[in-house]
């Protein structure tokens, strides 16, 4: 099981802020968001973590990983 | 090396005494540089009434650690505090404070630039502004 969570604006454009996928298969980043998302495309400036740590949307995510997906920070 | 993440107001003057008064330096640091972010009641030609900071709960905290770990490999700091906020925000509240102490100027200075500067850059922060006319928008200029 993959847990993904969206924040900031991106959370309210897809309505969701977390979710589960089940995989049984390794999948990328960006495969995660369209399992969950369709063909809704992943805006440019987007940022993907896994685990907490920013990776690219090509990285590799496992079972058992925490994916997010969110914009670019506006922190301080 | 204190990183606090605040769903409450918080006094920076307060804090960086209380911290300052628990370190075990006396003596050892010559220069405490420090930075206090707050918010404004203005932003982007409009009036703002409040704002909601959302974070990464985890994220935010494993992202200040490795800035805070830069900065140490960096410059020789003695300690640092960076305190952040959270949650419901009103104008004229802190919302960032960075504090670093230090032998000499320069580390504190340059370390406390440094670590401000990649915590806007890379901890996962969003700002929901409030505006004067009840209108809510993302922030997205960093």
């Amino acid at each position: 099981m993959i847990t993904v969570r969206y924040f900031g604006s991106l959370k309210e454009t897809i309505g969701r802020s977390n979710e589960a996928l089940s995989v049984v298969e390794s999948l990328t980043v960006l495969a995660v968001w369209h399992c969950l998302n369709g063909d809704l495309p992943l805006a440019e400036n987007m940022l993907t973590a896994v685990n907490m740590d920013y990776v690219a949307r090509s990285s590799v995510v496992n079972d058992g990983d925490e994916v997010a997906f969110f914009p670019p920070v506006t922190g301080g | 090396m204190t990183i606090k993440i605040c769903d409450a107001a918080f006094e920076p003057f307060a804090e960086i005494q209380t911290f300052q008064n628990a370190l075990a330096l006396n003596g050892k640091f010559g220069a405490t540089s420090i930075f206090i972010g707050t918010m404004r009641d203005f932003n982007d030609g409009d009036n703002v009434q409040a704002m909601t900071l959302e974070h990464y709960d985890g994220m935010t905290q494993k992202q200040l650690a490795k800035i805070v770990a830069a900065a140490n490999s960096k410059w020789q700091i003695l300690d640092c505090l960076i305190v952040h906020r959270v949650g419901d925000i009103l104008p004229n509240e802190p919302i960032v404070l960075v504090a670093v102490w230090s032998a000499h100027r320069g580390e504190a200075f340059e370390a406390c630039r440094y670590l401000m500067e990649e915590l806007k850059k890379n901890a996962p922060f969003w700002k929901l502004e409030k505006l004067a006319t009840n209108e809510k928008r993302w922030v997205s200029k960093i």
